[in-house]
């Protein structure tokens, strides 16, 4: 596999990982359940997304 | 790792890749027999590192392949056909059908963590042998079957914790036990682990100045994510990533500067900053701390595991513990005292067989899972590489110097604080190591001291300065590497804190809530305030008491540790079997069944001791009676220094004792509990009712996404 074709990959599954990748998803089901309604800024999404995670705590192990 | 996931009813297999299988899986079994053999035959002469990499490689391999496949397809049935609730209950939040891989590295992300560093490097002390049949045996039959599993029935039933799956199938006293059970032993938990750090860090103001450093770090990674450019995750990682080397760089400067005499600290000083730490961490908003800080934590866990992957292969280190040592047989080593069998398997728990697995497999990552057989890749998948973390932690340790080794572990009382000292004590042990070679040791890694650092962290972060310094950067580099081990150690453990206490105080929340209601809302701050501070408070005591035990805090506590993470596997497996027989399927409830019985085995028996035992070494109660006679006589025994010390081990020998005492009662309420639901549903015609959510035919296309960047590349 090529240098570009890696690091595409690494990228990818880095965004993935992290959850960056999730705005887009939101995006696109945003657009797609609600076509007329503007779609929210990444800020919005993001600060309601720390907002789901305060009362959402999730346990690491030892 | 084998990632290709076989469609689970494939039809007939061309005869080609058949053979060409058949010849894979031979060659697997044979490289696989073959350094088990060189382990066992190997008796007195030092082999290679490798031998072990291989056997347990090997292993893994076979179990994946076969007894994986065969629990999925036999037990389990995944059927693909049938919608996840990731895919019916999508919200794009909580629900989401994800890839498998990443859902692997998050999953791996979230059970990996300092415990199968600690473990073994203390079960170091019976020989590499021992510690190592335990993980490979114990990860395939028991803690990977566990993982399993659980996340498979809590996928049938849309993700539902542990807690509640015990109270919906085993009835309302086993849940409430369990649920009581869950709590206590995360306090455990959580003082345990804080008290690794303490001991890593106590009088090194290298490693607290870059500890410390995290927390600026984080939250400055909090605020650029949060606030300058929202959600860019990976740049903000890896400049905190960058940032965290140079702190580790920053704290070679600070150790030879004026500031030197602020960050070295005593170890009850430490606990005092950890518990404060503790409590601002789990009350300040999650996007300020707790997420940058988990990011780092998640990139510097993946990073620094492959990268003594690769320090293990490339530099090869020599075992120089013996494979089984004496104290295998006399139960009477310096590091944990009992005998190998029950206390080897309770010292190694994460990277074996981890309760505490359960949680996180019975929680976020089934509301994830794309398609049902992708549990075996999962649940199976990720706690095989958790278990070669053990195996390479293990290596670290067995490579040492034995004589650096204990004068490293054994507890500070019998090593004294002088090199002198120490060098007479461990040569008392029957090792060898001249003062001058353990001031060399220290000097080399620019430590003060290496003498009784206990709890683990240091022990391996020499092991890996070793490994590293042998492979980038030469002798050169050796204190930078051992510096980076014990940032990356309490990085993981601090991040397991935070997270620990949120949690903790959200089950606290919860149960106080039935008893007076605003304790119960979530959003109401003085209950926040309250419930978090009971959390801190609750594992604040045991890290205090830990640091300031005469005995030594590891030595006392880690027994304790041990025995509540399997306890707590015992419940996991218990609500496993269960579900089982409940479901017709008694023919196989051996598959979690032996393993649920070993354990049980092995942490009843390890209770008894601790509680019964006349030896003061290993029972809690003839420890309490000696030096509660001694008191009373107004005698001081060592290594108590004045009558106050022992008050003190009189107090923490009580409580640990009465803490095992309640921990193996509400395991027996569970498990009593689970027996007569059990009989119950083998003598019922009818199947008793479960609470797995009906079938739903999945619209998802079973055959991966075409097209995406990663298709073909193997994780």
């Amino acid at each position: 596999m090529s240098v570009r074709r890696w690091s595409r990959a690494v990228r990818w599954y880095l965004r993935e990982l992290t959850g960056e990748a999730d705005y887009d998803r939101y995006c696109e089901r945003h657009r797609r359940r609600h076509p007329l309604a503007p779609v929210p800024s990444r800020r919005v999404y993001e600060a309601r997304r720390a907002l789901h995670r305060e009362t959402h705590p999730q346990g690491r192990c030892c | 790792m084998p990632t290709s996931v076989l469609p689970e009813n494939h039809p007939a297999v061309p005869e080609k890749s058949r053979m060409r299988s058949l010849v894979l899986w031979s060659a697997v079994s044979l490289v696989g027999a073959v350094a088990w053999g060189v382990l066992a035959l190997a008796r007195g002469e030092r082999i290679s590192a490798i031998w072990l990499v291989l056997a347990a490689l090997g292993s893994y391999a076979i179990a994946y392949r076969f007894y994986a496949r065969f629990v999925a397809r036999r037990v389990l049935k995944p059927d693909d056909s049938r919608a996840t609730p990731a895919e019916r209950l999508e919200d794009g939040v909580d629900f989401q059908p994800t890839d498998r891989r990443v859902l692997l590295g998050h999953h791996f992300a979230a059970i990996a963590g300092a415990g199968p560093l600690v473990g073994p490097v203390l079960a170091a002390q019976m020989g590499y042998l021992p510690g190592t049949l335990w993980i490979v045996a114990g990860v395939i039959f028991a803690g990977a079957v566990q993982d399993m599993v659980v996340l498979f029935l809590s996928m049938r039933r849309d993700g539902t914790s542990l807690g509640q799956m015990a109270r919906d199938e085993i009835g309302r006293a086993g849940g409430a036990a369990a649920l009581v059970a869950v709590l206590a032993i995360m306090i455990i938990l959580l003082g345990v682990l804080a008290l690794v750090v303490v001991n890593a860090l106590a009088h090194s103001p290298w490693g607290t100045f870059s500890v410390a450093m995290t927390v600026p770090i984080a939250l400055f990674m909090g605020f650029w994510m949060h606030r300058i450019r929202p959600g860019r995750v990976v740049e903000t990682s890896l400049i905190g990533v960058a940032l965290l080397l140079l702190a580790i760089v920053g704290g070679s400067w600070v150790q030879n500067s004026s500031l030197a005499g602020t960050f070295t600290l005593s170890p009850t000083t430490l606990a005092f900053c950890l518990v404060g730490y503790g409590f601002v961490a789990s009350v300040l908003p999650v996007w300020m701390l707790l997420a940058p800080r988990d990011y780092l934590s998640t990139f510097m866990k993946i990073g620094t595991i492959a990268l003594l992957a690769v320090g293990v292969v490339v530099a090869a280190p020599v075992m120089r513990a013996d494979a089984v040592s004496q104290f295998a047989g006399s139960g009477a080593g310096p590091v944990f005292a009992g005998s190998l069998f029950p206390f080897l398997f309770i010292t190694i728990a994460c990277g074996a067989l981890s309760g505490f697995h359960a949680l996180v497999a019975s929680g976020t990552t089934p509301k994830l899972i794309r398609k049902e057989s992708q549990v075996r890749l999962i649940g199976y998948g990720a706690m095989l590489m958790e278990s070669f973390v053990a195996i390479m932690a293990l290596i670290a340790a067995a490579t040492l110097e034995p004589g650096l080794y204990y004068a490293m572990n054994a507890p500070a009382a019998l090593l004294g604080t002088t090199a002198e000292s120490a060098s007479h004590a461990v040569a008392g042990l029957g090792f060898t190591i001249t003062p001058d070679q353990l001031t060399q040791a220290a000097k080399a890694v620019e430590e003060q001291t290496l003498i009784a650092r206990s709890g683990g962290a240091p022990t391996l972060a020499v092991g890996m300065s070793e490994i590293f310094s042998g492979v980038f950067g030469g002798t050169a580099m050796k204190a930078f590497w051992y510096h980076f081990a014990i940032m990356f150690e309490a990085l993981f453990i601090l991040t397991t804190v935070d997270a620990g206490t949120r949690v903790g105080r959200f089950m606290l929340q919860d149960m106080l809530g039935n008893v007076f209601k605003p304790l119960g809302r979530v959003n109401w701050k003085p209950g926040i305030w309250l419930c978090s501070a009971l959390v801190v408070a609750a594992w604040g005591y045991f890290l205090y008491t830990g640091a300031t035990d005469p005995l030594g805090g590891i030595n006392q506590l880690f027994p304790l540790f041990g025995i509540a993470n399997q306890l707590l596997a015992a419940i996991a497996l218990t609500v496993c079997t269960t579900i089982l027989i409940k479901s017709g399927r008694l023919r196989w409830a051996w598959v979690p069944g032996v393993p649920l019985l070993w354990v049980v085995a092995v942490t009843f028996t390890a209770g008894w001791q601790k509680v019964f035992s006349d030896d003061p070494k290993v029972g809690f109660f003839a420890q309490r009676a000696r030096y509660a006679d001694a008191t009373d006589a107004g005698q001081v025994l060592p290594p108590a220094k004045s009558l106050d010390d022992m008050h003190t081990v009189v107090t923490n020998s009580t409580v640990d004792g009465v803490l095992i005492v309640l921990f193996l009662l509400l395991v027996a309420v569970v498990m009593a509990n689970a027996a007569v639901v059990c009989v119950r549903a083998i003598r019922s015609r009818v199947p008793l009712p479960t609470t797995e959510a009906p079938y739903v035919a999945s619209r998802l296309d079973d055959s991966e996404r075409v097209g995406e960047p990663l298709a073909g590349a193997r994780s």
